[in-house]
Formats: C-alpha cells, structure tokens, sequence
C-alpha cells in the first residue's frame, strides 16, 4: 500500500522541501505490533480516552450507531485503523472499562 | 477564574475530531510526544507555523522525503528555534504592514524545542525571545533527557536519574544535580503566560495551549513527556507514569497569568515518590536513602508552591495503612 522508493536527484525538490502534509500516512505501521488492540463494542462506554491519549491517531471515531445487549444505543463507534497502530497498549492500561484487550499477532 | 483568555475546550468532547498531525509517523510505540502534538494543532488549528527544534519530534515525524504535519513546519538546529520563531512572527508582521497580507487574519507562530533544545542549548536564543517580546508560543516537551541520540542527560535529568553519561557506578549513582526550573528562568524574562502541563490531563492541556497562544506576547508551556525508552518502563504506560508524577507531587500542573500562580489540578493527598520512581528502570538502582532525599526534594517544591498559592493546594504524602515511611 505505501510507496517507499525515495525521489532521485531530478525529483528531490529545492531545500528538500516536502510538498505533501500529513504523507506518512502513506506509511505501513503494522509490522512494529506484537499485540494489537481489540475494542469490544459491549463493553465500551463511548469515554473517549482512547482516542485522546492514542499518540498515534490509530483510534478512529465514526459516527456509526450501536446497540448494546442492554438495548443502549451509542451514537459513535470506536475501532483502531491498524495501518497507524504500533501496539503500544496505552489504550488498554487506560480504558476505565477494561474494553481494550491485547491480542498477540499472529505469524503469517 | 476571571480571565480575557476565550476558552473553547471545557471538556473532552470539545476536542475537534479532525487531525493536524498524522499518524505514521515513527515516534516509538507509546510516546506519548504523539499525543501531545495532536492536541496542540487541534488547538491551534490550521493557521499555523510550526518551528520545530532538532529532537525526538523533530525526527520521528519528518523521516524525509515524508511529513506527519498538516500544517507549514520548518525544521531547525538545536540552538536557533526560538530566533527563527521571531523571525517568522516579524516576517509575518512585516507582510501585513506592507500589505501583503491580510492585517486581520491571525497566523499563529508555535515554536516546539526538546528539553536539550531550549534548558540547554536553545536558552539564550529564548531567552532572546521572551525579552524582545515576539508573539511566539514555545512549548517545551520535557523527556529528561537527550532520548533520540541515546539517552544522554540533559538540564532537565532529575536528581538520581539513569542516563548514558550519568551511569551507575560507585563514584556515580545517576544524576547527581537538579533539575533546572524552565518556568522561572522565563518569568524573570516577565513573560506574560508560563505553564506547566501533562498529557494525562488532556483538558487541562489543551487549555493551556490555547491561552498560551491566544496570549499577545511571548508564552511558555512546559510539557511533561514520559519517555518509554529513556525512562525504561513499559510502552503501555506512558500515561499510567506522566499520571503518578502528578499524583506523587514530582510534577505539578501550574500556570502563571500576569504573575498570578494558580495549580490546575490540586493533589489532597500525594502518593510517595516511590511510586513513580519504581515503574521506571532509570531509578531501579536507588536505595531508600536516596529516594529519601528524592522525596525531601519533592515536599520542599510543594511547601514553595504552596506557600506562593498561599494555601494547601498540594496535600501531605499518604503514606496509607498504618502511616509508616517505606514500602
């Protein structure tokens, strides 16, 4: 998915400016996990803390409802874009609900 | 508190759900610089110029020819960020009068340092700074150390801390100075806005970023930021630790307006230092003793900001159970 051939010298603008905000989101993060985050839905309380305290904006907040078991409906959904994920777990340790768990990856 | 900052983040939700800065960057798994520099540019919003010191940010998240940044970002030396920032706030100054650009649209001017980029080597450039009075806003983000080019110390290393170049020996058992005080050396400059902040406390951050950079004149924020491999604790607890340093007293949420010192986040009753200093490899070598004297540091710099408060914000440790000293 990520281009990651660096430019040649005719391509390399003046002063190594780069043009493109925000490109590193053309990069691959999966390969830094050992344990990615899964997000239960049941349990989730809609807080928002994983979302602010991800330091790497791999938590997604889409407006997309859910019902819970106990016929609750939450307006928003929280699930983990594992392109930009590193595995860190800081989103579990601090989920008040425990909602967060941390699967080991698997070798493919 | 009566003020004539115009605060639009009252709560977690008021957090704009856009970014500014973008994941896939190569900070490492669970610093928590990440979650700092997002909160500034949601903070700071689009028209902005971010001047950026060499550090951990710095490199991490523009391995070229890539950026993490939504905004103009201009990357510096060690030692000239805060003149660059004046020569960007005057350029735009100087624009506006000649008219070629709009004199009421409002460029905000971010300068971002290291605590080796401004306690050290980038001092007298700020210093330089605050004393011309530029409308720059500085933040600081504090790991104690020079963390990306392996953990050396710095201004900022407190007192017993491991690092590369205070090891532990016999003569040497880590740091043996303070830590520097970054916010009174920029209120002797009569700087109008200095603060001190913490990722774990999202809304008490974000807020002082926001008078921090709705300030005319220069501003200081001081950013506590856990270092998971300086620090050698485990990735996951990145917020668990910048948490305990408030929650022991070692860090203490304040912000002086105009001159006036007031505590963000009081602490009725600390934890002992211990419990900060034991979730980290860098003080797994201290004997009681000398966490002792780590706490005797800390309880003198809260009867200082207690006493300049003029009350109790910050509590007596809680030593819990039967109140005896030790684990």
């Amino acid at each position: 998915m990520s281009e990651t051939r660096l430019p040649t010298w005719t391509e390399v603008t003046p002063g190594g400016i780069v043009r493109e905000p925000g490109s590193t989101l053309r990069l691959d993060k999966n390969g830094w996990r050992v344990e990615k985050p899964v997000i239960d839905p049941e349990k989730c309380v809609r807080c928002r803390l994983c979302w602010i305290y991800c330091p790497d904006t791999a938590i997604l907040e889409v407006e997309e409802p859910y019902t819970n078991s106990k016929g609750r409906t939450y307006k928003l959904t929280y699930k983990v874009d594992y392109d930009r994920c590193k595995g860190c777990g800081i989103c579990a340790e601090e989920c008040p609900v425990d909602a967060i768990e941390m699967v080991p990856e698997e070798v493919a | 508190m009566s003020s004539a900052y115009e605060l639009r983040m009252k709560n977690i939700w008021s957090l704009p759900r856009g970014e500014l800065f973008h994941g896939g960057h190569n900070l490492c798994a669970g610093c928590t610089a990440g979650t700092i520099m997002r909160h500034l540019l949601k903070v700071a919003g689009k028209d902005t110029i971010v001047v950026n010191a060499t550090g951990c940010v710095e490199v991490s998240t523009t391995p070229y020819p890539y950026t993490a940044w939504g905004v103009p970002w201009i990357h510096l030396a060690f030692e000239n960020t805060a003149a660059v920032a004046s020569g960007v706030e005057a350029a735009i100054n100087a624009l506006k009068l000649k008219g070629q650009l709009d004199p009421e649209k409002e460029v905000k001017v971010i300068a971002i340092g290291g605590d080796g980029g401004t306690f050290d080597i980038g001092l007298q450039a700020l210093s330089g700074m605050m004393e011309r009075g530029h409308n720059v806003t500085y933040i600081v983000y504090d790991n104690e150390g020079y963390m990306n080019t392996g953990i050396q110390r710095s201004g900022a290393t407190p007192f017993g801390a491991w690092t590369t170049t205070t090891p532990v020996g016999r003569r040497i058992r880590g740091e043996w100075r303070r830590k520097k005080d970054i916010i009174g050396i920029a209120l002797a400059h009569g700087i109008p806005y200095a603060a001190a902040a913490n990722p774990a406390y999202p809304v008490d951050m974000v807020q002082k970023f926001e008078k921090a950079i709705q300030t005319e004149g220069p501003s200081l924020v001081h950013v506590l930021m856990a270092c998971t491999t300086g620090w050698r604790f485990e990735p996951r607890l990145g917020i668990k630790v910048s948490k305990l340093a408030v929650e022991t007293g070692v860090w203490i949420n304040y912000e002086i307006e105009e001159g006036r010192l007031r505590v963000t986040t009081p602490v009725p009753k600390r934890k002992p230092v211990r419990e900060y200093l034991k979730l980290q490899g860098r003080f797994a070598h201290l004997r009681d003793f000398e966490i002792e004297i780590i706490q005797e540091m800390v309880d003198e710099q809260v009867e200082r900001i207690n006493k300049m408060v003029g009350k109790q914000v910050i509590g007596p440790v809680d030593y819990g159970g039967d109140g005896k000293k030790g684990a």
